[in-house]
């Protein structure tokens, strides 16, 4: 995809950019805007109106004791925490790895490439009961992380493990393209002065790629808010210690408390929708700044 | 992946960072290291557990009447869904990256909803509106349909679930070559659908391929949402994520993995389709900037 | 395109081919709505049950199930999933049918001899070979080094009726000592290692993952394992006191009218009580009623005082409000010190 996109971004060099010139040039503005908003409000509103009528239902006061509950602010601690924990992993093992995509030919690489997107591509349970398996007690890994006196599975550390598994790929698939792009001059220039590696990455490189790198890791950490499927099996699920949100919804739903589902479930939803948008007026930014230089 | 050739050739004349052979090496025993043992290994894990009583289980399995069924409703629910979103995909990338409008950074977050939102809730949402209690469904009940614990309200979490897939895979890229070519089109008087077909549809073929691809391996594997609104009814609403659940439970743990290679199969197909569709697209380009030298 | 449209559309006719045929040939059709750990007994019990009918009026019946933890069961039927019967293993999770869906009418319990309940069953040990930890009875559980197994009481009405075991326990032994509950109770809690979202979640987690020494649920779920692993991996403890756990069934008023199966899902949960259907459900290690089947069963099932919810804690709807609701006892006990 990068590629292509490179091929397109020589073509806007020859022909200068056009954008605010062509407002509504082209055909098709109606139907699409008719289209995608006809989708947009039935599939992706009106089910957000259940939460809204939900959550209306209850007072301010209600609604701040359901949200509040010692147990619950417990587990978006823990959710917090190992997102956190799963996409700084995330951001340091991503750019690790699209660096060494791009930089680098090696003998399995394009099988590393494509396996990359596996977490987008299996299904969540599946993952959690093959987590699960791994690293219980008496699983491949289990048995060696034991021996060490390492426990994974049915820990803390196991929702970071399922959280890294299950959000991996947006780091290096947004670090990549980027680092696939960079120009070589300055840091060949820079390489060729005698700076060191070290210092020509951090002054150079970095500098470059952080955009992206932050966008990937602030997509791993929304995903990693909501994950249920895959932590759910690996979790052990000990209230105070290894609860996540998600369970507390689910929970909340076994007592037929659907108002209180829905107050924690509309925390989660704008903590991430408040997360998403900043990262496209932030990026929008950027790339406004870029286009200026 | 053409142009990391070039730049790995280009490396031969001039040092770059990270180019020394110990950090090189390094950096990439870390990367295999990890990506084997983190991505690889559940993979493994999977068909040997699959695989561990032997291949006349895994037939017999395989073969079980529920599994089946299993099998086609889960293409079933994804032969409706990915054209759905398909169409929506492209219409929605088309009008947020061929023209400027208020409201256009809403409607991109806005399409992102379902990334943010955890699958069990999404099928709540569904199931609060739809249900004999929703506002929608106590009124479509009077009109004796039901929506939720049958196919219908599997295909309708699954569409909320998958519908960004096409739509983020075509934006950048649509953004990214710009509008010149259509607007030429426009010039030469040529009419909208024509312009979509033979302009924008080649440009954008294999990102479509791609989004497609991802939102078909989604469709199959969704859990959470489908589980809340599918009623479990064994050999009726049951989807093979679902079905594996229910294996697993039944201390089936064999055969749960069974069905969990299925779904691991489709993932490797995904995959596969990737790495082909990029190899392709590789290709068009290689070929367009051949032209260009030309 | 065409060609492409062609193929898409005998795409589509192939799949829904592929998931018509389940749809059924029988003459009458039942949807019975169970609790997770009840597959193999209904599966089971309905061909018992077809032979049955068939033989009393010449109709063959398929029956479909639909198994999950009862209270999402229950949540389903309130929203729309036409179940005909519900055979459950919470009292509550049918209460709410009255309360919340209006489905059913308040005395659902009377309907039917044992309170609607045709087959009970109370909540034991699983320990691993030898009894390393010599576990006997519910005080040696919050040994320091005993580590537990059990479903969330949260979610699941297994982990709900442990906990009710545990509490009639500590009733029976500490008399009206509130404090001394309370402690025993939240000693209880932290023992538990892992506690997972429905009962079966429980037993992988203990046989398939081997964690924890005790794994804590219903007798006849213990029973089945031991027998299912009876390479002697396994010993069943039977504590001497313990909870009475109901497992109530019974038809939905609504749905069996709209679908027309009012005799036939009678029938279905009354044929549960005769001595063929109880000494089946006794073949899965359930208590049942009936007397004859219940001398043949007596080496299986050991006497235990059993403590019904009456005697715990007044009645189901107190034993929410008090202990499971949000902010409950269970909470309390829970919060970190």
């Amino acid at each position: 995809m990068s590629t292509a996109n490179q091929a397109s971004a020589a073509k806007s060099q020859r022909w200068p950019l056009t954008k605010g010139r062509s407002k509504r040039v082209l055909p098709g503005f109606g139907l699409s805007l008719g289209i995608s908003l006809f989708f947009i409000s039935l599939v992706l509103l009106l089910p957000l109106t259940g939460l809204v009528i939900e959550v209306s239902a209850m007072s301010l006061s209600e609604f701040w004791f359901v949200i509040t509950d010692p147990r619950v602010v417990a587990s978006y601690k823990v959710t917090a925490l190992a997102a956190l924990a799963a996409s700084l992993f995330n951001g340091a093992f991503g750019l690790l790895l699209a660096w060494v995509l791009v930089r680098y030919e090696f003998p399995g690489k394009r099988l590393i490439d494509a396996v990359v997107d596996l977490p987008f591509a299996l299904p969540t349970a599946v993952a959690g009961i093959t987590l699960a398996t791994l690293f219980a007690a008496n699983g491949w890994y289990g048995q060696f992380l034991t021996k060490l006196g390492i426990e994974v599975a049915f820990t803390p550390v196991g929702i970071v493990v399922a959280m890294v598994f299950t959000s991996l790929p947006f780091v290096v698939r947004t670090v990549q393209p980027v680092l696939e792009e960079l120009a070589p001059e300055d840091e060949e220039a820079a390489v060729s002065l005698g700076a060191s590696d070290a210092h020509v990455f951090r002054r150079v490189i970095f500098p470059a790629l952080w955009p992206a790198l932050v966008t990937g890791v602030a997509l791993s950490f929304t995903r990693s808010l909501g994950e249920f499927g895959a932590v759910i099996f690996i979790a052990g699920n000990m209230p105070y210690i290894s609860e996540v949100t998600s369970l507390m919804i689910f929970i909340r739903l076994q007592e037929y408390d659907y108002a209180a589902a829905s107050a924690i479930a509309s925390v989660i939803l704008l903590a991430s929708l408040v997360l998403l948008f900043a990262i496209t007026v932030w990026q929008a930014r950027y790339l406004k700044r870029l286009e200026g230089r | 992946m053409a142009s990391n050739r070039a730049r790995s050739t280009r490396s031969l004349q001039h040092r770059r960072v990270g180019d020394s052979p110990a950090i090189k090496w390094l950096l990439i025993g870390i990367a295999i290291a990890v990506t084997t043992g983190l991505l690889i290994m559940p993979l493994v894990v999977i068909f040997t557990e699959a695989l561990s009583s032997g291949w006349s289980t895994f037939a017999d399995n395989l073969l079980d009447q529920y599994t089946l069924h299993a099998i086609g409703l889960t293409l079933f629910v994804a032969a409706l869904t990915v054209p759905l979103n398909l169409v929506f995909g492209v219409a929605l990338a088309w009008l947020v990256t061929r023209f400027r409008f208020p409201g256009r950074k809403l409607l991109i977050t806005l399409i992102d909803i379902p990334f943010a939102v955890s699958p069990v809730v999404a099928g709540l949402l569904y199931l609060l509106l739809y249900g004999r209690n929703g506002w929608i469904g106590n009124w479509l009940a009077d009109y004796d349909i039901q929506l939720m614990f049958s196919w219908p309200g599997i295909v309708m979490v699954t569409v909320f679930v998958t519908c960004p897939f096409v739509a983020r895979e075509l934006i950048p890229l649509m953004q990214q070559q710009g509008s010149e070519e259509e607007e030429a089109g426009v010039v030469l008087g040529a009419s909208g659908w024509r312009i979509f077909r033979t302009i924008t549809l080649p440009n954008i073929k294999w990102a479509l391929i791609y989004g497609v691809v991802l939102t078909n391996a989604r469709a199959v594997g969704e859990f959470g949402a489908v589980s809340v609104v599918a009623g479990n009814i064994r050999g009726q609403t049951n989807t093979l994520p679902l079905h594996v659940e229910l294996l697993y439970q039944d201390y089936n743990v064999v055969g749960a993995f069974t069905s969990a290679s299925l779904l691991a199969g489709i993932a490797v197909f995904t995959l596969a389709a990737k790495g082909f569709v990029e190899w392709r697209q590789a290709r068009t380009v290689i070929r367009l900037q051949a032209q260009e030298t030309v | 395109m065409q060609r492409k449209l062609k193929g898409l559309v005998t795409g589509l006719a192939l799949s829904a081919s592929l998931f018509a045929p389940a749809a059924v040939s029988a003459d009458r059709e039942l949807l019975n709505s169970s609790y997770d750990v009840a597959r193999e007994l209904f599966a089971a019990y309905n061909v018992h049950f077809n032979e049955y009918w068939k033989e009393k009026t010449g109709d063959s019946v398929e029956v479909s199930q639909s198994h999950a933890g009862s209270s999402k069961q229950a949540q389903s039927i309130i929203q729309g999933l036409k179940a005909d019967v519900v055979t459950f293993n919470q009292v509550t999770d049918i209460d709410i049918l009255h309360t919340r869906g209006n489905l059913i009418p308040e005395n659902w319990a009377e309907r039917l001899p044992n309170n609607s309940s045709p087959y009970y069953s109370t909540m034991a040990f699983l320990v691993r070979k030898g009894n390393p930890k010599n576990i006997q009875n519910w005080d040696d559980l919050i040994k320091e080094d005993v580590a537990l197994v059990m479903p969330n009481p949260k979610t699941s009405g297994n982990g709900r009726y442990t906990y009710l075991a545990a509490l009639g326990y500590a009733q029976d032994s500490f008399g009206g000592d509130q404090q001394k509950i309370d402690a025993f109770l939240r000693d209880f809690l932290g023992q538990v290692k892992v506690f997972d979202s429905g009962g079966r979640g429980a037993t992988t987690t203990f046989i398939e993952r081997e964690i924890g020494d005790v794994l804590l649920t219903f007798e006849s779920e213990v029973l089945n394992l031991v027998d299912r692993y009876d390479n002697g991996e396994y010993e069943v403890v039977t504590p001497k006191v313990s909870f009475l756990a109901e497992f109530p069934v019974t038809w939905i008023d609504e749905y069996v009218k709209q679908n027309g199966t009012e005799d036939l899902a009678k029938a279905y949960l009354e044929h549960l009580y005769s001595e063929d259907a109880q000494r089946l459900l006794a073949g899965f290690h359930y208590r049942v009623h009936n007397d004859t089947v219940k001398k043949e069963t007596s080496d299986r099932f050991p006497d235990v005082k059993l403590m019904s919810i009456d005697a715990i804690a007044g009645n189901w709807e107190n034993a929410t409000e008090e202990h499971f609701a949000s902010g409950g006892k269970l909470d309390q006990l829970q919060r970190r010190k």
